[in-house]
């Protein structure tokens, strides 16, 4: 695996589904902070679920006029069900197809494991990787790293 | 490594044992968790083992878009503590997991003997709602990353708390390691 994109990269551009039938491109975001979240997999069984959390915590990222993509290799319709279950106001890419190709620009690709590391990128409204974080898989990182990176960009 | 962002007061925070106890462990948790509801025994029966070296302190944490009676139990703890019975209502609420309802609220405001008209109102009214998402985001900044998340002496607790393992590092930190 190459190594996590560091602060200052541009970040790669993509388009990824996050729905059926919906598209989300990175540049649509230009000029707002984005926050990518890539994750292991949909359907993580505790309640320190990671998405959920962050799903809690919107409020607070909107402050800072960020957005949040969730990002895993599982498909869109797996990603719908699991949306939908847990309430999710948040949009879930799925980088099913090439499969983690987007993980692999970001250099976040478990290729042994066949899935997504558990990666956090925020990203300026020019587009620029302001910090990036590679979690231990197992390990739910929470959101403090992220309310501190959209603190310092403003 | 994980640290507790707001350190714990005892003008704002709810706790049990002594001030100058060597042990002080945090809990941040969700009254509608059911992970916190097994952790719930766990931690009365590590504050007996511990007695006066551990002092217990607990904020509310509620994940509320997947618990929705979440926050109003939050709410209501606090409406207790606000009428002089945190400890129990926190009892209550953690051993009747399966009706949070204010309805459910409202018996519990009852068995725990405050005003169950009066702790609704409050809720209704978001009173305690501040507190509550005081709570949370100070959590949020110290690392919580679901619930229930622990810190002893102020450093997240990252090993899994079943009794023996929690009652070690407990142990580990009064001898002062």
């Amino acid at each position: 695996m190459s190594a996590i994109l560091p602060p200052g990269t541009p970040a790669p551009e993509f388009t990824l589904h996050c729905t059926p039938d919906q598209t989300i491109s990175l540049s649509e975001l230009r000029g707002k902070p984005v926050i990518l979240a890539f994750y292991p997999a949909d359907w993580s069984p505790v309640c320190g679920d990671q998405m959920a959390l962050y799903n809690e915590i919107l409020s607070e990222f909107h402050k800072h006029q960020a957005e949040l993509l969730g990002v895993s290799v599982d498909g869109v319709w797996c990603h719908a069900a699991f949306s939908t279950d847990r309430k999710l106001h948040f949009p879930l890419l799925a980088d099913f197809e090439p499969k983690g190709a987007v993980a692999k620009t970001y250099g976040v690709y478990n290729k042994s494991a066949g899935l997504t590391e558990r990666a956090l990128f925020v990203i300026d409204k020019e587009g620029v990787i302001r910090w990036s974080y590679l979690s231990p898989m197992g390990m739910n990182p929470g959101a403090d790293g992220i309310l501190t990176a959209l603190e310092s960009l403003s | 490594m994980a640290q507790l962002t707001l350190p714990v007061n005892p003008a704002r925070d709810h706790f049990q044992g002594f001030a100058d106890a060597p042990v002080t462990l945090v809990e941040y948790g969700d009254y509608e968790c059911p992970h916190c509801g097994r952790a719930h025994p766990i931690v009365r029966a590590v504050q007996q083992a511990m007695g006066d070296q551990l002092r217990f302190v607990f904020r509310n944490f509620p994940l509320s878009e997947m618990h929705p009676h979440a926050n109003h139990a939050a709410q209501a703890s606090e409406s207790a503590a606000a009428q002089g019975v945190f400890w129990e209502m926190h009892h209550a609420l953690f051993t009747h997991q399966s009706d949070l309802s204010d309805n459910g609220i409202k018996t519990l405001a009852t068995q725990v003997g405050v005003d169950p008209e009066k702790t609704i109102s409050e809720i209704l009214m978001g009173k305690h709602e501040p507190k509550v998402k005081e709570d949370f985001l100070s959590g949020v900044r110290s690392g919580v990353n679901g619930t229930p998340t622990f810190f002893i002496n102020g450093v997240r607790f990252d090993d899994s708390w079943d009794e023996e393992t929690l009652l070690k590092a407990l142990q580990k930190a009064a001898e002062g390691e």
